[in-house]
């Protein structure tokens, strides 16, 4: 168990964020810092495993099941190892109608994957994700911050290639 | 119209507009000097109302209305959450105000809270947006250390500590009573009404909730005055509107314009939209962001009663849902003749099945149903009586629910079966040209099938 806190444990540097967090609610109401917190997990570790949710929970002196339920209902939280890139890709209607189905079709056959599967030598995930909020410059997808806009299947080849080198 | 009036974005364009010294030679920060050091909270309330102005997030609802109902029991603290979780497919206005000029936004808020009493504000922005928080984050650290936030702003006495707050990819969270419990670290389950935020939101303290955009026209009204907003746009539909504007049109973008603009204007002034792309014709519109009705070319253009549409709350509702939709939140979806309504309905259909919370059964079972429908005749597997089991389960959810989100499923398959019924019926009648089984955008949807 001791092993187990150890290999989730934030990095000194985010434990202090996570104070700073707690900070910015009103005394007793700690439990609004969970979903940042668990930002600063995955970003940490790529992915929220039930471990880490444990340690969150800790951290922020709630039940352990008040964090499964919160990271369950969230889509942004990985509940499964994913790869180093995980390309999140937009599904919804105005994407589409730029031309967005095509385009997702030539990354799923470029990286040789379907919706949900990692790449054999672990560098790309695919997700698909709902509106991004960035519809009029879409077709879209993100990999963590980063909004990649204006897709077409030539600029998807150009990331790719760039990502994978 | 001729010269068209910028209210929020007229500086957006100068280089640097993100950072705070920038913003104050463009006028920044004048408002609130105005507001905080020469009036009372109940006179900037009384100029919100003056203005008109209407809540941008989608209902529109009086913004200065919404303040007066605040309750304000002694000893307890009152909260303002800005709602920046924009999550409505077409919408992505506030994305582009926030990114662009974050001091605007910011401003507002001291404004707002300064008028609401609030010593703690929050501004929720949904988590996929990390990059626009960092933006936000680093603009208040400067307004704190220019004097425009913490304790005693510029010597008046007021104290406000503003935060940014991620979400984690739920559209449910936009909905305002979801987006508080989201705000106390709980799953978007929308709360039942009454009690209203105004007297029990965030941590059962009163509470209002704002639009990112309906927060940021109160620099503008505090510097000019509500008489003077007023004055701008329509009727009751005052002021300016920010559109997001996505699919088949030459320019799409976000555009700051005047309510009451003629909407063929829009669409065709080199101005704005610069027109259908090249070569194809306008079939329909989703005018208001996805929730609202679908209308074909020749409704939105003109009201049943032939009048020309204009883009103002009254007008884009002439005709109720009959022949009419929704200003909502501003998301301008154009699609062209080579559009599938079916098919653009099933994934609108898709995304409410996936957003439902859950909570009750009208919306979870309802919202499941129309999109295995809906899946059913976009491949050509439909039959005759789906078309009516569409609109059956479209209106059982109707009015049955805990928050609008069932509404928001319904309508829009209900208004294009409305609008576009032949094209449902073409489906049923010609299965082997429907969309060819394999073409299946993705998976999750044939297991919701089977
Ligand atoms: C399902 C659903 C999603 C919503 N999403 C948003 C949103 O992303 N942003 C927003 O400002 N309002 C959204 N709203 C409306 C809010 O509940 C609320 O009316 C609004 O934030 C109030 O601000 P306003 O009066 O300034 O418009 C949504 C409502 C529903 C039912
Ligand atoms: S209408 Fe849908 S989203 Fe809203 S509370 Fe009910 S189940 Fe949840
Ligand atoms: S539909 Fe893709 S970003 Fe909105």
């Amino acid at each position: 168990m001791h092993n187990m806190t150890a290999t989730v444990a934030f990095t000194p540097e985010r434990l202090e964020k996570v104070k700073e967090i707690i900070g910015r609610y009103p005394e007793g109401k700690q439990k609004s810092a969970l979903l940042p917190v668990l930002h600063l997990a995955q970003e940490q570790h790529g992915w929220v495993s039930s471990e880490t949710m444990d340690y969150v929970a800790e951290l922020l002196n709630i039940q352990p099941v008040e964090v499964y339920e919160v990271a369950t209902f969230y889509t942004m939280f990985h509940l499964e190892p994913v790869g180093k890139h995980v390309i999140e890709y937009c599904r919804t209607g105005p994407c589409c109608t730029m031309g967005g189905e095509e385009v997702y079709a030539h990354l799923r056959e470029r990286l040789g994957i379907e919706t949900g599967e990692t790449t054999a030598d672990g560098k790309f995930t695919i997700k698909e994700v709902e509106c991004l909020a960035a519809c009029g410059w879409g077709p879209c997808f993100q990999i963590r911050e980063k909004y990649y806009m204006h897709l077409t299947n030539q600029k998807v080849d150009e990331i790719i290639d760039e990502l994978s080198k | 119209m001729a010269e068209s009036i910028k209210i929020l974005t007229e500086h957006f364009h100068q280089e640097g507009i993100e950072k705070l010294d920038v913003y104050k030679k463009h006028g920044g920060y004048a408002g609130l000097e105005k507001a905080l050091k020469t009036m009372s909270p109940e006179q900037v309330v009384e100029e919100v109302k003056t203005s008109g102005v209407r809540g941008r997030g989608g209902a529109g609802f009086p913004m200065g209305m919404k303040w007066g109902f605040l309750a304000k029991p002694e000893g307890v603290p009152r909260y303002l959450v800005c709602n920046g979780d924009e999550s409505e497919p077409g919408t992505f206005k506030d994305h582009y105000l926030m990114m662009k000029c974050p001091h605007l936004l910011i401003e507002g808020m001291i404004i707002s809270s300064f008028a609401l009493g609030a010593n703690t504000s929050f501004i929720y922005v949904r988590g996929e947006l990390m990059y626009v928080i960092n933006i936000l984050e680093k603009a208040i650290a400067e307004a704190k250390a220019a004097g425009y936030l913490g304790k005693n702003i510029l010597g008046t006495g007021f104290d406000l500590e503003l935060v940014v707050q991620p979400g984690g990819g739920a559209y449910i969270c936009g909905e305002e009573t979801a987006l508080l419990e989201s705000l106390e670290g709980k799953r978007g389950n929308p709360r039942n009404k009454p009690p209203f935020p105004a007297v029990k939101g965030l941590y059962q303290c009163p509470t209002v909730v704002n639009n990112v955009e309906s927060i940021a026209t109160t620099p503008w009204i505090m510097l000019n005055g509500g008489e003077a907003y007023s004055k701008i746009g329509i009727g009751r539909s005052t002021g300016t509107k920010l559109i997001s504007a996505s699919g088949h049109v030459k320019n799409p973008g976000v555009y700051e314009i005047e309510l009451g603009l003629p909407v063929e204007e829009f669409i065709y002034s080199d101005q704005y939209l610069g027109g259908i792309r090249e070569g194809h014709d306008l079939k329909a519109v989703v005018a208001g962001g996805s929730s609202v009705p679908i209308l074909p070319k020749h409704l939105i253009l003109k009201t049943a009663a032939g009048e020309p549409r204009l883009m103002s709350y009254e007008s884009l509702s002439e005709g109720g849902f009959a022949s009419g939709t929704m200003l909502g939140s501003g998301g301008f979806i154009a699609m062209d003749e080579t559009t599938c309504i079916v098919r653009n309905t099933w994934n609108f259909a898709r995304f409410y099945r996936h957003e439902s919370c859950g909570q009750c059964s009208p919306c979870r079972e309802g919202t499941g149903w129309m999109e295995k429908v809906l899946y059913r005749l976009e491949h050509g597997k439909g039959n005759e009586r789906d078309i009516d089991l569409l609109v059956d389960v479209a209106k059982k959810i109707e009015g049955n629910t805990i928050c609008p989100l069932g509404d928001a499923a319904a309508w829009p398959v209900a208004s294009a079966i409305r609008h576009f019924r032949e094209e449902f019926e073409w489906h049923v009648r010609h299965p082997e040209l429907a969309i060819a089984p394999g073409a299946v955008f993705n998976k999750e949807t044939e297991a919701v099938l089977n």
